[in-house]
């Protein structure tokens, strides 16, 4: 079994007397796509903005490649690696898609700025299916396509890891089956996914493990078949729908 | 602003600069100001613009300007004087910067707008319990041509600059920043330090506005210096012509500059609340400027 790539230890954190995530520990391995699970509310948006450095952890580590990241500013986590799509999209609305891309490029870990940017940016549309829309205010996009500019920016980070977080929601069936091809291409590529998901397809066909979480807490662990019959894991979802 | 209307604007600063052979009253006085609001109110819009931040600091800084040439002019010879200056504004703004540019909107006005306040009892109480004079004489060689040169000079140098910056990384920093900052953190942007970086470029010519200024008083104290003011007229110049063009804010400099003319002269008891009144008005009529109008309608046109 390789190192993991993400080790996450004992995180936590609370808003007031909420504990949103609670002693969170998992691993990422290289080359694996991880999906991170549970019903609302269960802190799962949470996990991701500490592991991103958009807060900061009470207690815990997180670190990358055996580096600790927990407690950097997000834009030194970002250059060193992790980059992220938001569950609410952001695109940046005034600017073009190409600038949206640019943006990812011009500030990362393998930066890039004039004429090799711009060739960058347009692959990386290209790749999302945004292909000749580079010039097209982010504003004016659809849902769907202003998911696809996310993905496409947070790609041009290069990153060593990429956070998704319900990166799938609200796609009608055809663009559902797009979206999940694309995910695919990019484990073929060799990359490293923590992705947050509710569309259990998705994660059936996607992830090689799961972790599942519920109250802040991870309730379990192993592969999507086998989390997803875990009768605790069954319970949380039931409990959380009957509700 | 592309290169060819840099160097066409730069070639009009030129030739502006022949009004002192033209008439060295009125149109002199009355350039010298419109000048003096240009620099300020393009230097206040190259930070405000991008980042979004409304900043009330532009009298702190014009001041400390002002006031470094009443305490050092005569002292130093006057590009010393202009190096001093620019020192001590650059230093508080670092400091300014570092303590109010994390923190959100609101907060940050109040701040700035504070600051000045701040800085003028701060000088007031040096100068009433350390030197125990309050208010200085202003004498010194420079002509009121001088100042206008200055001034273009300046003008000319900021639009250089922010040319440069438009085009460069660090600018386009800025603009991400202003879109959402949430996403140009996760993008490795430090935002904190662009900010603070571009807020000190800012002042920077603030300050170099206010010395250029001072010897225009022959009689100076901490009041005229720090006058809360020079903030809001600048920021009304500012919004009015439009913040997202570099030269945005000289359509909205030129006519409120000459507005302002006709008020003081006027009306000079009322001044405070003309000025409120055109503040709103401005604020309700054209929200994104008058650039911000004439983009929309060529929008329009092309759509
Ligand atoms: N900034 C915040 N301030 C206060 N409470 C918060 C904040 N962010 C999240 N919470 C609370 O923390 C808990 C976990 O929220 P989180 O968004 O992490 O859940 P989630 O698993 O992503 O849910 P969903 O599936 O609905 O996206 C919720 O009760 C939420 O209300
Ligand atoms: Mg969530």
């Amino acid at each position: 079994m390789s190192a993991p790539l993400l080790r996450v230890t004992g995180l936590t954190r609370a808003f007031g007397g909420l504990v949103a995530v609670n002693a969170l520990s998992f691993g990422v391995r290289p080359g694996e796509i991880l999906g991170l699970l549970g019903p609302n509310g269960s802190g799962k948006t949470t996990a991701l903005n500490l592991i991103s450095g958009a807060l900061a952890p009470d207690a815990g580590r997180v670190e990358l490649e055996g580096r600790l990241v927990s407690g950097l500013p997000a834009h030194r986590i970002a250059r060193l690696g992790i980059a992220r799509t938001f569950q609410l999209v952001r695109p940046l609305p005034a600017m073009s898609c190409t600038e949206n891309v640019l943006a990812g490029l011009a500030f990362g870990r393998d930066a890039a700025w004039d004429g090799e940017a711009l060739e960058r940016a347009e692959a990386l549309l290209a790749l999302v299916g945004l292909g000749g829309k580079g010039h097209l205010p982010a504003e004016v996009l659809t849902y769907v396509d202003q998911k696809r500019l996310e993905l496409a920016r947070a790609l041009a980070l290069s990153p060593r890891l990429l956070l998704l977080d319900e990166w799938l929601a609200g796609l009608n069936p055809t663009e559902l089956r797009d979206g999940i091809a694309l995910i695919h291409s990019l484990r073929e590529e060799g990359r490293t996914v923590l992705m947050v998901e509710h569309v259990m397809d998705a994660v059936r066909s996607l992830c090689d493990r799961c972790v599942v979480m519920n109250a802040g807490a991870r309730i379990a662990e192993g592969p999507p078949a086998e989390v997803l019959a875990d009768r605790e894991v069954i319970r949380a979802y039931l409990g959380a729908e009957d509700a | 602003m592309s290169r060819n209307a840099l160097i066409f604007a730069l070639l009009v600063l030129a030739a502006l600069s022949a009004v002192p052979w033209l008439d060295s009253g009125f149109w002199l006085a009355l350039s010298i100001n419109i000048a003096q609001y240009a620099v300020l109110a393009t230097a206040w819009a190259v930070f405000s613009g991008p980042t979004r931040y409304v900043s009330l600091a532009t009298a702190a800084f014009f001041g400390i300007g002002a006031y470094t040439v009443a305490v050092l002019g005569e002292a130093l010879p006057w590009p010393a004087v202009l190096a001093a200056a620019g020192v001590i504004g650059v230093l508080v703004s670092l400091l300014v910067g570092f303590a109010t540019l994390r923190l959100s909107g609101v907060y940050f006005v109040v701040f700035t707008f504070g600051l000045a306040e701040l800085i003028r009892q701060l000088v007031t109480w040096f100068e009433v319990n350390v030197t125990r004079t309050i208010g200085r004489y202003v004498f010194l060689d420079i002509t009121q041509a001088q100042i206008y040169w200055q001034l273009l000079g300046l003008f000319g140098l900021l639009l250089i600059l922010g040319t440069w910056l438009r085009a460069s990384r660090l600018g386009f920093a800025l603009r991400v920043i202003g879109e959402d900052e949430m996403v140009a953190r996760h993008v490795g942007i430090d935002t904190a330090r662009a900010k603070i970086a571009l807020f000190a470029l800012s002042a920077l010519f603030m300050i170099l506005t206010g010395a250029v200024m001072a010897p225009r008083w022959t009689y100076l104290d901490p009041a005229i210096a720090f006058n809360p003011t020079t903030s809001f007229q600048v920021l009304i110049m500012a919004l009015l012509g439009g913040v997202h063009a570099l030269l945005g804010p000289l359509l909205g400099v030129v006519p409120m500059a000459l507005l302002f003319e006709v008020l003081s002269a006027n009306f000079p008891n009322h001044f405070s609340i003309l000025l409120g009144a055109v503040f709103m008005l401005v604020v309700y009529a054209v929200p994104r400027g008058v650039i911000g109008l004439l983009a929309r309608t060529q929008r329009r046109r092309v759509a």
